[in-house]
């Protein structure tokens, strides 16, 4: 039973690292309709920003700052240079040209920082861990993961909800051209959406960097799932996206955690070890084709246009 | 007849020429990987040429176009490993599972567009890839030696280098042939209105899933030979050539090279693959005369940095590829 | 116009390996230098290029050419790099590969020219059995040989029970396999996780824990072997099962691994302080130049070079003595970093197995440490397989 706890805790951090990133794509392409494939690149600069600023200050919580400052400068660098030209093109022009943005700075971070990756140590208080029931200990980071991620999404909804700023976004995903009309620097709100994505991915690329490390490619994998997490959720849902990506964490960590004992049930042992890991690969893309095909627009579309 | 004399058509005729005479210069130089290259080259052009089918004329961003490639590998090499390397068992199988898997992922993903469908290829993809990492049978992630080319009792060999190449040739000539006829029918007027404005092309009586269905059903059954070709050239079959990243070099080929043109694809293969052989020793040697040589040898290993830039500003700038670069350049 | 003429200059770029009379060595080196693992890649190229400085960059008299192709980690660009090397520069030896997929996929081509590949690193069971070739040879190991020492380590640690993780690809379950070919407790529990992709061990530590095993044997190559290492400190389990691996921490993951590594023993067929000459020499002045330790790929490509220089000495430069060159081959007539060590039928080393640890040195850096001999003249368990006798 415990250990069906500590899955779910697993699930759950996983998940809350998704949302943060998917959070950020999904107003980028909710906003301006733009398939941002580099935004996997703006999370690996802002695991190598927190590295390189943790290792010249002494603290992580003064290089996690100081890295979403820097990449937020970056995000909207980037806006501005390249992402604008690429504004109501066909989707495939986003994906090409983005796709040669990932190119791009795969090679710049291996020029400036070097081929072999970085590290990023914890300080000594978040590397322990806590006893949270009799029996279950979890390691204090991924607590702390969660709480931050919690947080930031309730302080991404209300701003969403409660604010002006918040409010344009929400006019500028529905009807693009009508907040341009009523006199909106629609190229500004552009520019800081973009930049607050961009923030949303270097704080989950910091965040994952002490457990996992800072490596040049490391966005693609997780921008994938990231995807998928704004397909099942409804592009432009951030509440979407919130529950898609709880619910695509807890699967996978769940498949990978008890579908070899599953399948343990039906075939051998030898059989099992085998199918299970490529099963469990699979499921995430299972269940998005499913929703796919039950829900094209996904869980929660945003009413549109 | 001066309308036939443009300079796109001059590129493309000369380029024909050169691919068609490859092996008498390999042979006179003695030079036999110019053949492996280009071999290459002319095979994954002729898959390109069937991705162009559905993305440049249909408007379908098909990112697991690869895993045809992967099909029709696979058909080869599971058959000759228990036994069978008969070409004509090997070659029909291979046909036949592409097909297959083509209807099922068309049927499911056409039912969505944009980005939507960009996924749910991709998700296709990721599903076909990791479970061929699960063959442990037919090796897994390791991959599949395949020790003999397909056999067809006497008819032809083709172990032959030469005459494997020209059968790619031949092949490829076929499949641009065929993809131009399609697209210029009726069937490739409604896939390609289809693109445009889908709604309108039902409001008019098509019945446009079921053109578009087909359409994707052709192109992954050219993609699956193309595969089986590809695996007796490379003698060698792994899940990596289903890769998601495979699809989007595919892709790349079709879009710089020129979408909705029967010679775009072509164009880009070979502007891609000579690429990715040819700039690293360029710059090494355009280096050399300003900066010394392990300083030359670092700046070539980072020629990718050129590479995303550049397809950005393919993407804003030619929008038609080589083959619009070309056309526009010949009109003034 | 402008296409046909950049093709045209391409061709003629290309086209530009003549074949003249053979006035050096050509070797073709075929490792890893984009990407992540590019760090592996340029430890084996320093080391090569330092044996070769220590050659005096000659051999039997002959100068020394090194092209450095890079596979780019992917089976279809090794063996296209590969058959570059073979058909257009030409070469007469073709060493090194880092990834066993990239090994089997390259392996055709160059045997089919009869052309000598040594591997420097990758060795998959296929080609220590059945497809063993007289024109294969390795300065590494055979893939299963070094699990099956940990696991004999294990026994000799009297480990009753183990949990094993390892990373779901063809070299994972090998190592996993290696180990349970020679372990002879109950193994609770066995965990592939999904690679390259999966990063987060958070469900498999988990499972770990309340499987309660005494001891837990791990293989994560490269950067994952950083993040596991990570993940099992701050899950608790460091200090309350001990950890046994492979290839998991080795000179070029230690700087990232920093203290997480102390007390985390592997086995290994060289570690940097084996007390020969030849060993000293190399990690000495690698050191010095470099600034930093070999790692086990530096060592056994060191070695690859000398084996080459053995055959091409033996011959006294002539090359076309491709039977001579073997026969010396097979006497492993040089001085090893890992000492003296024989040839299997299937030219496989049969060497000794090291237990190495992680410990502070002199001046206060990590480094690797032979702490016990697991085996001696431990022969792969795939060489009945290969038909070669001589």
């Amino acid at each position: 039973m415990l250990l069906v706890l500590e899955q779910c805790l697993n699930g759950l951090q996983f998940g809350l690292l998704l949302f943060l990133l998917a959070a950020g794509l999904t107003l980028v392409f909710g906003i301006m309709d733009l398939v941002n494939l580099a935004h996997g690149s703006l999370y690996m600069v802002g695991a190598y920003f927190a590295a390189t600023f943790t290792a010249w200050t002494g603290s992580f919580i003064v290089g996690a700052l100081l890295a979403l400052g820097a990449t937020l400068i970056v995000g909207m660098a980037v806006e501005v240079i390249a992402m604008r030209r690429l504004y109501g093109r066909d989707h495939l022009d986003h994906v090409l040209g983005t796709f040669g943005l990932i190119l791009f700075f795969n090679e710049l971070v291996r020029i400036i920082w070097g081929p072999a990756g970085m590290s990023l140590q914890l300080p000594g208080w978040l590397n322990a861990w806590i006893e949270i029931l009799p029996d279950l200990e979890y390691p204090t980071y991924r607590i702390a993961i969660i709480v931050t991620a919690l947080v930031v999404a309730l302080f991404l909804y209300l701003m969403v909800m409660r604010t002006r700023l918040g409010m344009l976004i929400r006019a500028g995903a529905s009807n693009r051209e009508m907040t341009g009309a009523l006199g909106i620097n629609i190229n500004l709100l552009y520019t800081i959406v973009f930049g607050l994505g961009a923030a949303l991915a270097a704080l989950a690329g910091l965040m994952q960097a002490p457990i996992q490390t800072v490596q040049i490619g490391m966005g693609e994998n997780i921008l994938i799932l990231a995807f998928v997490v704004i397909i099942i959720g409804g592009i432009g849902s951030i509440r979407g996206a919130f529950i898609a990506a709880i619910l695509v964490g807890l699967i996978d960590t769940l498949g990978r955690a008890f579908l070899p004992d599953l399948m343990r049930l039906f075939m051998s042992s030898r059989g099992a070890s085998q199918v299970a890991p490529a099963l469990s690969s699979m499921l995430i893309y299972l269940l998005m084709a499913i929703v796919l095909v039950v829900r094209p627009a996904g869980l929660f579309p945003v009413s549109n246009k | 007849m001066t309308a036939w004399f443009t300079l796109r058509n001059v590129v493309v005729a000369g380029l024909l020429i050169v691919l068609a005479l490859v092996p008498v210069y390999a042979s006179v130089t003695g030079n036999a990987f110019l053949m492996t290259l280009f071999t290459r080259i002319v095979i994954l052009a002729m898959a390109a040429t069937s991705l162009n089918l559905i993305l440049g004329y249909g408007g379908m961003v098909s990112f697991g176009h690869a895993v045809y490639l992967g099909f029709g590998g696979y058909a080869v090499g599971i058959l000759a490993q228990e036994g069978m390397a008969s070409g004509f068992l090997q070659w029909p199988m291979a046909l036949a599972a592409s097909a297959l898997f083509a209807l099922i992922v068309g049927a499911l993903s056409l039912r969505t567009r944009g980005v939507y469908f960009i996924m749910i290829t991709l998700a296709f993809a990721q599903l076909a890839y990791y479970f061929a990492v699960g063959l442990e049978r037919y090796g897994g992630d390791d991959g599949l030696t395949i020790q003999r080319r397909s056999q067809f009792a006497g008819l032809i060999n083709l172990s032959n280098r030469t005459v494997f190449y020209y059968l790619c040739l031949l092949l490829l000539v076929g499949t641009i042939y065929l993809v131009w006829r399609l697209a210029n029918s009726r069937f490739g007027l409604v896939i390609q209105g289809s693109r445009s404005n889908d709604r309108r092309m039902q409001a008019i009586g098509f019945p446009t899933y079921r053109y578009r269905l087909v359409s994707f059903v052709i192109a992954g059954t050219i993609c699956g030979f193309a595969g089986a070709l590809l695996a007796n050239h490379t003698g060698f079959i792994s899940p990596a050539i289903m890769h998601w990243t495979r699809s989007g070099d595919l892709i790349v080929m079709v879009v710089l090279g020129g979408m909705a043109s029967s010679f775009g694809p072509l164009i880009g293969a070979v502007a891609l693959l000579v690429l990715e052989e040819t700039l690293p020793p360029l710059i090494r040697l355009i280096a050399f005369p300003f900066v010394e040589q392990p300083v030359a040898l670092k700046i070539s290993e980072y020629w990718q940095i050129v590479l995303g830039p550049l397809f950005l500003l393919v993407v804003l700038f030619a929008r038609g590829g080589i083959n619009g670069l070309l056309k526009a350049v010949g009109r003034d | 116009m402008k296409k046909v003429v950049i093709g045209a200059a391409a061709l003629v770029t290309l086209a530009a390996g003549p074949a003249f009379a053979q006035q050096s060595v050509k070797i073709g080196f075929v490792s890893t230098f984009s990407g992540p693992t590019a760090v592996i890649g340029n430890d084996m190229r320093n080391s090569f290029e330092l044996a070769l400085d220590h050659l005096g960059r000659k051999m039997g008299g002959l100068p020394v050419e090194v092209i450095y192709e890079d596979d780019q980690q992917k089976p279809e660009v090794g063996v296209q790099k590969s058959q570059k090397l073979v058909e257009s520069d030409k070469v007469n030896f073709v060493v090194g590969y880092i990834w066993s997929n990239v090994l089997l996929a390259s392996l055709k081509p160059v045997i089919d020219s009869q052309t000598f590949l040594i591997s420097a690193n990758a060795g998959p069971h296929q080609i220590a059995g059945s497809q063993c070739s007289p024109f294969f040879f390795s300065t590494s190991w055979q893939n299963d040989q070094t699990p099956q020492a940990m696991g004999h380590y294990m026994n000799q640690k009297n480990v009753r029970t183990l949990y094993l993780l390892g990373p779901n690809y063809a070299a994972g379950k090998d190592m996993l396999g290696g180990v349970t070919s020679t372990y002879k407790g109950t193994v609770v529990g066995e965990d592939l996780t999904k690679w390259p992709d999966q990063l987060d061990f958070s469900a498999e530590l988990s499972k770990v824990r309340r499987a309660r095993p005494q001891a837990v044997f791990v293989f994560y190559p490269g950067a994952a072997g950083v993040q596991f290492l990570t993940q099992y400190a701050q899950s608790g389990l460091k200090g309350q099962i001990p950890l046994y691996t492979a290839f998991t921490v080795d000179a070029i993951t230690l700087p990232l691994q920093k203290e997480l590594a102390l007390g985390v023993p592997g086995a290994q067929q060289w570690v940097n302080d084996l007390p020969n000459d030849a060993n000293k020499k190399f990690v000495g002045d690698f050191r010095a130049k470099h600034k930093t330790y070999p790692s086990f790929y530096g060592a056994q490509s060191y070695d690859a070079a000398n084996l080459v220089n053995s055959a091409v000495v033996a011959v006294k430069g002539d090359l076309s003595k491709k039977d001579a060159m073997r026969a010396e081959m097979r006497k492993a007539n040089y001085a090893s970093v890992r000492g003296p060590y024989k040839y299997g039928n299937n030219h496989f080393p049969i060497q000794n197995f090291y237990l190495q640890d992680v410990v502070k040195d002199a001046d206060g850096n990590l480094t690797l440490k032979t702490v016990a001999t697991i085996v001696e003249n431990n022969q792969d368990r795939f060489s009945r397989e290969c038909p070669m006798n001589w």
